[in-house]
């Protein structure tokens, strides 16, 4: 990978509960290149929001930054606070949420909120800063971009809306873009322009996108790489095809085995058995053995970061090798229109 | 073949919008528009026969759940009627003890909401059974039991309360519930849609079992393609309120035809074929509010033409159990 505009490392996020310390972030790295979108996947509650939160440093009490580094163009970024915090966010680094309504304010119009959120950080006269969001809307895909300055929120589509909280979080050219879930609660073909256009902007202004998401079709379509979470930990990272068509952790293995389209029509589909464990009771050792089909004695206690040739890693005693994994076909699964 | 356990005839569902709350802060800075009607379901017919499984697709605010509120007997139709067995669905409603609306049973798109929150799950499973006399008061204790372990469950369970339940658990209680009044037809909306992929695995399973061993008729309703392909016999899309398209599952996924499902199926990211490979449609989803005229995917179309702007399309046989609502099917030009 080229020099990292964002290098996350050993990150630990805790979160104070009446029994005891939740560990929702234990020791989490990985790095993300120029123009390069990192997926971010894992199940519900897996820490894969509170890891977003705590890049930006938006972890408040009963949580907090228990150690570790995130650093921005090579500076350390969780130290900082006040003034100098609100330089860097939004400037060189900017997030998106699932709900654009965290970002966007109802009684305001769509051109006073982008004006500002321009002034915040360059002294530029309205004008400008006007003439900068009209660009930014017409980045993200949006039409007749004027018009839409003049409208409020609510009279914009989910879609139009999510992809004015991308064109504010894009205003300021960042580094590092944060996205949590943000096509989560879109329609699949609003979703799709999303996907495509984040990937143009990746691709033509260099910023670096971590897309925080569950669903492993998005991140195979849109990420470069992947990095897989489970119970506060990373436990595999790759690029993202290497990783989808021959996963090393059994936990990566177990979802990408239990997605219908990857099976025959009414053909029994594989599951990982149990549920998301508790972070509050977790077990000694690898956190994923009850419900590991390659859990062995060596599982009791911490697994070890093991590195593969090809830049992959997974957290694991008795990581899968590539050739006793069967690769996922993808033939199998044509929905391709005839014509 | 023999006659339809279910015949949905022409039927159409309208709402008043009422405001949202962005709306009315906006309407008094003046930039508000008056109450208007939604069409969340326009002229859907459909039949669905003893055991088979219908997946109901489309995007989001098409009418899905509304066309399977409609089938349950808890909406009744604008226009239209819904037969189950050759009777009226609608004209049972209101009656408690209509045989027919037990027959039919929903589970509903948010399991979460749909448990009452201070009932421990035993009583909610047992109350619709026991109410409708399908089992004896006394013996709903171990009928309820049965149940969860029909679904994977630990009949133990049946005394806690649905918050200490995770989303898959509550999901087979929603299921339980359902199965609980021995239902005909049961109407599944977005079962699997809140739930990680290992666990909508498990799901999935259940439902596929419960279908052999109970030789269910169901309909399966997703915005999931995946899903859908694996679970149904035949597939309805739904655009904008309107069936588009409804064929056996095979056919339609080898080589969909209306000009819709092929965008839809291009546009879907999907594992395995790899980064940028996909293709989204054009265009906003028109709102339900002010459907275009004539076709409503004409905005979007990349095959559209005159016609297209001014006459709807009806659902027409394109081949053997296939039906697409599309000008290019039937001769001529678009
Ligand atoms: N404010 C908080 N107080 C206590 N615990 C918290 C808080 N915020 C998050 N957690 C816990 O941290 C863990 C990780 O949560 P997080 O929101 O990061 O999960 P996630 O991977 O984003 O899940 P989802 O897919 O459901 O969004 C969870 O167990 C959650 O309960
Ligand atoms: N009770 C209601 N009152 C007013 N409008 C309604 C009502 N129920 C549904 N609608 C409207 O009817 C349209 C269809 O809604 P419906 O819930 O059936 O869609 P859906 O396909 O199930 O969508 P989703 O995938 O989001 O669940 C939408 O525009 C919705 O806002
Ligand atoms: S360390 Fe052991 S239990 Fe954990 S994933 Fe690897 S094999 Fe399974
Ligand atoms: S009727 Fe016309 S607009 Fe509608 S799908 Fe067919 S070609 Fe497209
Ligand atoms: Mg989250
Ligand atoms: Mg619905």
């Amino acid at each position: 990978m080229s020099e990292a505009v964002l290098s996350v490392q050993d990150l630990r996020t805790q979160f104070k509960t009446r029994t005891g310390m939740l560990n929702a972030v234990d020791g989490v790295s990985f790095e993300v290149g120029r123009g390069r979108i990192l997926g971010l996947v894992g199940e519900s509650g897996s820490g894969k929001s509170v890891t977003g939160y705590s890049i930006l440093g938006l972890i408040e009490p009963p949580g907090l930054i228990a150690g570790g580094e995130v650093l921005l163009n090579g500076r350390d970024i969780t130290r900082l606070k006040g003034d100098e915090l609100r330089r860097v966010r939004g400037a060189q680094i900017a997030m998106v949420f699932q709900d654009p309504m965290m970002t966007l304010n109802p009684v305001l119009k769509i051109g006073t909120q982008m004006i500002a959120a321009v002034r915040a950080h360059d002294r530029v006269s309205r004008r400008t800063a006007w003439e900068r969001a009209r660009d930014a809307l017409a980045k993200v895909g949006i039409p007749s971009p004027e018009e839409r300055l003049d409208a409020y929120p609510h009279q914009l589509s989910g879609g139009m809306r999510q992809r004015v909280a991308i064109a504010i979080a894009l205003l300021h050219r960042p580094a590092v873009i944060i996205a949590d879930e943000p096509t989560t609660a879109l329609d699949v073909s609003i979703q799709g322009q999303i996907l495509a256009e984040v990937r143009r902007l990746a691709d033509e202004t260099g910023t670096a996108f971590v897309w925080v998401t569950h669903d492993l079709a998005v991140v195979s379509s849109l990420a470069d790489d992947i990095c897989v979470m489970y119970a506060g930990r990373i436990v595999e990272t790759g690029a993202a095809a290497d990783v989808i068509a021959s996963p090393r952790h059994p936990y990566t293995a177990g979802l990408l085995a239990s997605v219908p389209a990857e099976h025959e029509p009414g053909e029994r589909l594989p599951q990982v058995p149990g549920s998301t464990p508790s972070l509050s009771d977790l077990p000694p050792g690898c956190a994923f053995a009850p419900r590991c089909f390659k859990a062995g004695p060596a599982c009791t206690t911490t697994p070890p970061i093991q590195k593969f040739e090809d830049g992959r890693t997974a957290l694991c005693h008795y990581p899968i090798e590539s050739n006793s994994c069967q690769p996922l076909s993808s033939t199998s699964t044509t929905y391709r229109s005839a014509s | 073949m023999s006659a339809a356990l279910l015949d949905v005839d022409h039927v159409s569902k309208r709402f008043v919008k009422q405001k949202s709350l962005g709306e009315r802060i906006a309407s008094v800075l003046g930039a508000g528009r008056k109450s208007e009607i939604v069409r969340a379901v326009s002229d859907v017919s459909l039949s669905v026969h003893k055991g088979e499984v219908i997946g109901l697709v489309g995007e989001s605010g098409c009418g899905k759940s509304t066309l399977g509120r409609i089938i349950a007997g808890i909406y009744t139709p604008s226009d239209g009627n819904v037969l189950f067995d050759q009777k009226p669905v609608a004209k049972q409603q209101g009656r408690r003890t209509s045989k027919l609306t037990t027959r039919i049973q929903m589970v509903h798109q948010d399991p979460f909401a749909s448990l009452n929150p201070r009932m421990r799950i035993g009583d909610t499973v047992a109350e619709g059974p026991v109410t409708h006399r399908i089992v004896k008061a006394r013996e709903a204790d171990g009928y309820v039991a049965d149940l969860l372990a029909r679904v994977g469950l630990d009949p133990s369970y049946r005394r806690r309360f649905p918050h200490q339940f995770s989303g898959g658990q509550r999901q087979r209680i929603a299921i339980a519930r359902a199965l609980a009044m021995k239902p005909d037809l049961l109407v599944l909306d977005e079962p699997v849609a809140s739930l990680d992929v290992s666990i909508q695995a498990q799901v999935l399973n259940l439902f596929m079992d419960l279908r052999r061993d109970l030789d269910l008729t169901a309909i399966f309703i997703s915005h999931d393609l995946g899903v859908v392909r694996h679970v149904s016999d035949r597939v309805a899309i739904m655009y904008l309120g309107r069936i588009v398209e409804l064929s056996p599952t095979a056919d339609l996924y080898a080589a969909p035809n209306h000009p819709y499902t092929k965008a839809l199926f291009e546009s879907v990211p999907r594992i395995g074929v790899g980064r940028r490979n996909f293709h989204p449609i054009a265009g906003e989803i028109p709102s339900p509010l002010n459907p275009p005229n004539g076709c409503h995917f004409h905005p979007r179309c990349p095959f559209a033409g005159p016609r297209c702007r001014a006459e709807a399309p009806p659902l027409t046989a394109i081949g053997s159990g296939r039906f697409s609502a599309c000008h290019l099917n039937t001769g001529g030009t678009a």
